[in-house]
């Protein structure tokens, strides 16, 4: 499994220059009026050129904070409190806004969930497209044109000259994320943040847009971050997996070892509620029981306590630390570190 | 997109003829023979009958509203007794003298209420979010010729800087024709720039929080042209509606700031003709107003359309 | 069969009706709670509160008779010889003529207000229920209406009825009549296609009792919040043809008639033209903070 954990925190140091992205302690607040919320609170990771790291969470469980911040694109109240981010050798928790404005869309690029709005609808997509690619370059208009519709070609949109004229509106879901996938590669970024990037497709788009992806980077050589809840897209798509709850880190190794070998309990939670196709109509879908807690009132014990069905006492008093329980896999649990390991589905005495 | 200008454009005939219609019930229905408000209380029953038979008072009230709307038509608003003259030649002469002054108005209006309105939305919250919100809803709130009576208080009498009444002469050199400008346009352009900077700010709150804003910011485009290309372009629809209402409602504000300053415009001319029951001046100030409201919002539409090219594709829906 | 359903009809009826009346109890006090709220609708509250309430104790409130002239005292300044606001040319005390203005200026602004609301809500609910051709004749006239200028329809309504509170009322009702007709109108449609609509026609209730009951009721919230508004604008609207001269008849004292006196003796006494006017300003900027605190509880995604 070694040449799977590649991105891992273990091997950091070992293939220096190869590593793009160190994120270590990330702690990202939000200070409301109704108080603090941790929304991201200790984070770590790594991420390694070319390779792809998948974020894994339900709403609320900080991987989209957590990817913002990588990029300091934080709402009003929102800050990043604690922690660094070192991205291709730069300090992205301190470099100035004017820097920061010339990493975003060229050497770091972002995709959103919502294709339709991650586009001005009021403006044309060649404007649009023009636009970011004068931001980035030196290009005249013609140029910059070019560029575009070479872009648009090259994530496989037809008649590409003819989308460079048309609005938003006027393109279908899976039309517009190829058209804001096409600008978010049309600066050759090392780097690109996908925050659940075919949520709102149809399934069959859904498929054609990750393999888009998956063709680029192996072209391009790009290193993807990729948010999402569904843990199909990570089999698909990552190299190295981390699970979120509630703003903090609860699994995190390859994805190979995820797959085969899960060991925290919110993790088998999201793996139970999956639909898959060996499974019979009857049996029924499992569902994780409870809802998150306030993020407001954690980092008192265990964020998942509330809702795990093997939580002990301990589990309510304490945090877990993010331990490598096996080589390369990370694990933040009580009940995984110690000798008495838990068995998945093994029935809770406590219970 | 032309068949909904065109659509829109035809909308306009039935409102034409219903302001024609009104404008001719509405000055028939005024008091007092016109007439003997020509010739005088002490005029002589001939020569008052004369005269009604000249100014077509004596045929039924069908026909003076056939010949009526036929002369519109034609361009001929009627003649005006008091002034002398055909109406449409009055208003035209008048006119340059009033679009001087709201055209102005409205320019330096949208000049100081637009950017007051988005850096409000950008800097939300903020002291100088409050005290512009402030003054801007004092602005709404302040009748127009109350503005007016202040600005000459303060800038005439007061301190001695600008003159209060009439029309600089040019023959005087600019300075003449400015200084008579400044109280007049400060007048009209103080309420719709209050108007503009709550319209803007609440219209850029909402385009700076949706999400196409974080996209671009993503993408590294620099935060000036996220405010004033994309977030302003997104929240320009609502602003050219209540420019719109604005200009159609610059000559209301027009006659009164007119009646103050003394500037001899349409307004002190409707005022006038008011005051000297001048029926056919009335009548012709009256519809010209009017038809320049109704073609005004025909141009409004037509932009609104342009600029947001969603609405015209969603059928032109408001 | 048909008695039966004669005798269980008022008893459904009532049930309607008391649910009815106890959804509109939690409503206003919902509203009222949110109203609270926000400080800037209760700073517009107090502000017209103040003035309403000058307005109707004006005769115990006010220092002096209103029209009773002192020659000997003519333009005093404020706060000379117990004239707290100063007097005007005739020698009149101008704070009474203020504490009284505001009975005849609100009153006016209301009226007027209430008269346009009326037949501008009947217009457009009969023209947003019916449609077709009704609907395009009223609309198209509303529009002809519209495109007077505001002022300039009550300058001409003004010329034909003549001078004095009544026909101030009737002249800034009228020319309001086209905007409440036009909120209304909106409004029904929303609220016609609407399933509770669909249902009573389902179950065979009359146009009549679909159109008071249903979507009376539920276009309400918008024309309360634009009455309110309107409110404001009337009191500036009546201002404007007093200081015309096509207002209230002298010596009535209404603000709008006290400004326009306080025009002519602007460089002699400028604190009647400045005075006068800072109470317009004032009860409009109430009327103004109050409506759109009503607005925003009504309309939160409207909210600024």
């Amino acid at each position: 499994m070694t040449e799977q954990n590649t991105g891992l925190l273990d091997d950091a140091g070992t293939k220096s220059g190869e590593r793009i992205l160190e994120v270590r302690d990330l702690k990202t607040y939000f200070h409301t009026a109704a108080g603090i919320a941790k929304a991201v609170d200790g984070v770590s990771f790594s991420l390694d050129r070319g390779k792809t790291l998948a974020i894994v969470g339900e709403s609320g469980s900080g991987k989209s904070v957590t990817a913002s911040s990588v990029i300091r694109l934080l709402a009003k109240t929102g800050k990043i409190e604690d922690g660094s981010i070192e991205f291709d050798g730069i300090d992205m928790v301190h470099v100035p806004e004017r820097e920061l404005l010339k990493l975003r869309g060229s050497d770091i690029s972002m995709i959103f969930q919502d294709p339709m709005s991650g586009l001005d609808p009021v403006f044309k997509v060649g404007t649009q497209m023009v636009e970011l690619i004068r931001a980035h370059s030196d290009l005249g208009k013609k140029e910059a044109y070019d560029r575009a519709v070479e872009m648009l070609r090259l994530v496989g949109i037809p008649d590409p000259e003819a989308r460079m004229d048309a609005y938003p509106y006027e393109l279908s879901g899976g039309m517009c994320q190829r058209v804001i996938i096409a600008m978010a590669v049309s600066c050759h970024p090392k780097f690109i943040i996908a925050d659940e990037p075919t949520t709102a497709l149809d399934v069959t788009v859904q498929s054609q847009v990750l393999s888009l992806l998956r063709g680029l980077q192996d072209e391009l050589g790009t290193a993807i971050l990729l948010i999402t809840h569904n843990l199909g897209i990570v089999w698909e798509m990552a190299d190295d997996v981390m699970v979120m709850y509630a703003g903090r880190t609860c699994e995190y190794t390859s994805m190979r070892e995820l797959y085969s070998n899960p060991l925290h309990p919110y993790t088998w939670g999201l793996l139970d509620s999956m639909p898959r196709l060996s499974d019979t109509a009857k049996t029924d879908l499992k569902t994780i029981p409870g809802v998150p807690p306030d993020l407001r009132l954690t980092g008192t014990c265990c964020n998942f306590c509330n809702r795990c069905p093997y939580a002990t006492e301990e589990c309510h008093r304490r945090v877990p630390e993010l331990k490598e329980v096996e080589p390369g896999h990370f694990v933040a649990c009580l009940r995984q570190d110690g000798e008495h390991r838990l068995v998945r589905g093994e029935v809770n005495h406590h219970e | 997109m032309a068949k909904t200008i065109i659509r829109r454009a035809l909308q306009t005939i039935p409102v034409l003829l219903v302001v024609v219609t009104f404008t001719f019930v509405l000055t028939r229905m005024i008091p007092g023979d016109p007439a003997v408000t020509m010739l005088g209380p002490q005029a002589s029953p001939d020569a008052i009958e004369t005269m009604r038979e000249k100014m077509g008072l004596n045929e039924p009230m069908l026909q003076q509203y056939a010949s009526y709307v036929l002369g519109v038509l034609q361009g001929d608003f009627g003649y005006s007794y008091s002034y002398n003259g055909a109406v449409m030649p009055i208003i035209l002469s008048r006119l340059p003298s009033t679009l001087m002054i709201t055209i102005t108005g409205l320019v330096l209006a949208i000049l100081v209420g637009i950017p007051i309105g988005v850096e409000s939305a950008v800097k939300q919250n903020t002291a100088f979010d409050y005290i512009f919100m402030v003054l801007a809803l004092v602005g709404v709130s302040m009748p127009i010729f109350w503005l007016g009576l202040m600005l000459v208080l303060t800038f005439s009498v007061n301190l001695g800087w600008l003159p209060v009444m009439g029309m600089g002469n040019a023959a005087k050199g600019a300075w003449d024709v400015v200084s008579h400008m400044i109280l007049p346009c400060l007048c009209l352009a103080t309420i719709p720039a209050a108007t503009f900077a709550r319209i803007t700010r609440s219209s850029m709150l909402e385009s700076i929080n949706a999400d196409y804003v974080k996209a671009l910011r993503s993408r590294g485009i620099k935060e000036s042209v996220v405010i004033w290309k994309h977030a302003f372009k997104n929240a320009l629809p609502p602003i050219v509606t209540v420019l719109g209402i604005q200009l159609a409602g610059a000559f209301a504000g027009a006659i009164l700031t007119e009646t103050i300053f003394s500037w001899p415009g349409l307004g002190t001319l409707i005022v006038n003709a008011v005051n000297g029951r001048d029926y056919a001046l009335i009548q012709g100030v009256v519809l010209f107003s009017a038809v320049v409201f109704v073609f005004v919002n025909l141009v409004v539409d037509i932009v609104y359309m342009i600029i947001n090219p969603k609405v015209s594709y969603e059928g032109g829906a408001r | 069969m048909a008695e039966q359903t004669n005798a269980t009809a008022p008893e459904a009826l009532s049930d309607a009706a008391n649910l009815e009346m106890l959804k509109r109890e939690r409503r206003a006090n919902n509203v009222w709670h949110k109203l609270t709220r926000n400080k800037m609708a209760v700073v517009g509250l107090i502000i017209v509160a103040f003035m309403v309430f000058l307005a109707v104790f004006a005769p115990i409130i006010s220092p002096y008779d209103p029209n009773a002239t002192d020659m000997s005292n003519m333009f005093a300044a404020p706060g000379q010889a117990g004239h707290l606001f100063g007097t005007d040319s005739y020698g009149r005390d101008l704070l009474s003529r203020i504490i009284y203005g505001a009975r005849i200026s609100i009153f006016i602004a209301i009226g007027g207000t209430i008269v346009g609301a009326i037949i501008g809500v009947l217009l457009g609910l009969v023209a947003g229920f019916f449609g077709g051709a009704i609907d395009s004749i009223i609309m198209r006239v509303m529009d002809g209406m519209m495109a007077f200028p505001f002022i300039l329809l009550a300058l001409i309504l003004m010329t034909i009825l003549g001078q004095g509170t009544q026909n101030v009322i009737i002249a800034i009702g009228v020319a309001n009549v086209p905007n409440f007709a036009r909120v209304v109108r909106g409004q029904v449609h929303v609220v016609k296609n609407e399933e509770y609509c669909n249902a009573e026609r389902v179950i065979g209730a009359s146009p009549a009792r679909i159109l008071f009951k249903h979507i009376f009721a539920n276009a309400m919230s918008p024309v309360i919040v634009y009455f309110t508004l309107n409110i404001a604008s009337a009191i500036i609207s009546e201002a404007a043809l007093s200081f015309l001269g096509l207002g209230v008849q002298p010596p009535t004292a209404s603000w709008g008639a006290i400004l326009s006196e306080g025009k002519s003796t602007l460089q002699t006494a400028p604190h009647i033209a400045t005075i006068s006017g800072v109470f317009i300003l004032l009860t409009v900027l109430g009327f103004n903070l109050f409506g759109d605190g009503i607005r925003d509880v009504f309309d939160p995604k409207q909210k600024r």
